[in-house]
């Protein structure tokens, strides 16, 4: 699963929802793979509108990339720093999480991820 | 014609083989009302591209929420931009059944893969696929945050049934390195198709969660139905949740004594300003 993913994700457990500390989800113990992938500017400046920046920041920082600007850059700004969108194109389009656990920093749940596979299946007493 | 994707590599035994719904929903999917509604709604309907001087056409995110083989949102993504007139789409799936997740990856992959490879030796059209995140094993919408899909695709477990089978939990199937047994895949293949009362008790549940996932004025569903899920009364019911709320029959298939045996029900939220 691509590293993006983890800004459409999270809890599953349904009074988890409307509490802050189940979004983003942290991963934990991650092992990731990289793909190599053409820069697509296009696609990332379409893609920079869906995105909640603060929460792919957490999720970089977590994941031990560098630290992301505080304020999402602005399309101009992207077209012309050339580094920066290859590092978001690194970060959201090229990097997959393989192994691992995504816990909820609200109840504390752990998914785990297996094979580029996240399960979000409850266990009996959180359904 | 858009060609279908390949599935050949799909163990049918424990994940639904695509059938006529499966191509209802391509078929629905790429006709000129939907790809005209697609486009208008995302952004990618004129012949000019995503970098004119309006800025930036947030990409939609589109969901198949119980994917199966991948036959569907491996067309999707393949042909994104048949279908939204732009190739920036993000694409995803969830499925209770964990090999109907490792399927559905490797057909998204194979259909784009496939795309690429007859696209290129014509002139450069941009390679029209869209990206996709990923397949997650998880209940219905339950891994989503809310208002984050745009368009959501459902071909549910539509055929009446005396009971639903019980739902899977996290300790089902938390590996695929153990073989199934042939209970096990009779249990997955009956969470493809049992709907339990009407066909509709997995139905109801996704319909009552559609206002929670679906992106504000943005987000629209495909749900497929069969007649005995009395699709009148779920078009009613979703028209009955707000004056906005839409929903319409737009694809269908197989008469049957003067009924749709099946048919594509859009929903959505009539809001056409853009600016608001």
């Amino acid at each position: 699963m691509k590293v993006l993913s983890l800004n459409f994700l999270t809890c599953a457990v349904k009074a988890c929802k409307s509490t802050t500390g189940s979004y983003p989800l942290h991963p934990k113990d991650a092992e990731l793979v990289e793909d190599n992938l053409e820069v697509n500017s296009e696609l990332l400046l379409n893609i920079m509108p869906r995105i909640d920046w603060p929460a792919l920041s957490t999720t970089a920082t977590e994941l031990g990339f560098p630290s992301l600007p505080a304020q999402p850059p602005t399309k101009e700004e992207l077209e012309a720093d050339e580094k920066m969108l290859r590092d978001l194109h690194h970060l959201l389009m090229e990097t997959q999480m393989m192994e691992g656990k995504l816990v909820c920093g609200n109840c504390g749940h752990e998914y785990a991820v297996r094979e580029g596979i996240a399960n979000f299946l409850l266990p009996a007493h959180l359904v | 014609m858009l060609p279908t994707p390949d599935t050949s590599h799909v163990a049918f035994e424990r994940v639904y083989e695509p059938a006529e719904d499966s191509y209802l929903l391509l078929d629905t999917l790429s006709s000129e009302s939907e790809t005209a509604f697609l486009r208008s709604r995302f952004g990618g309907g004129s012949s000019t591209n995503a970098t004119t001087s309006a800025g930036t056409i947030p990409a939609p995110f589109v969901v198949e929420i119980g994917p199966g083989s991948g036959v569907v949102i491996g067309f999707v993504n393949a042909h994104a931009s048949h279908i939204f007139g732009t190739s920036s789409v993000l694409t995803a799936a969830i499925d209770v059944n964990r090999h109907a997740c490792t399927a559905t990856r490797e057909t998204v992959r194979k259909a784009a893969a496939d795309v690429s490879s007859t696209t290129s030796s014509s002139p450069p059209k941009k390679s029209g696929s869209g990206t996709f995140l990923g397949a997650v094993q998880g209940d219905l919408t339950a891994p989503l945050r809310s208002g984050s899909v745009d368009v959501l695709i459902f071909n549910p477990p539509y055929v009446p049934t005396e009971e639903l089978p019980r739902q899977p939990m996290a300790t089902d199937m938390v590996t695929s390195e153990t073989a199934p047994t042939f209970q096990d895949d009779s249990y997955l293949l009956s969470l493809s198709y049992a709907g339990g009362a009407d066909g509709m008790e997995i139905t109801d549940v996704l319909i009552g969660r559609l206002g929670e996932v679906l992106a504000p004025r943005r987000g629209c569903a495909y749900v497929l139905l069969c007649a005995q899920n009395k699709p009148e009364a779920v078009k009613q019911r979703v028209r009955g949740f707000g004056p906005d709320w839409r929903a319409e029959t737009v694809g269908s298939s197989g008469k049957q004594a003067g009924w749709e045996k099946l048919q594509i029900v859009r929903i959505w939220g009539e809001k056409n300003n853009k600016d608001s």
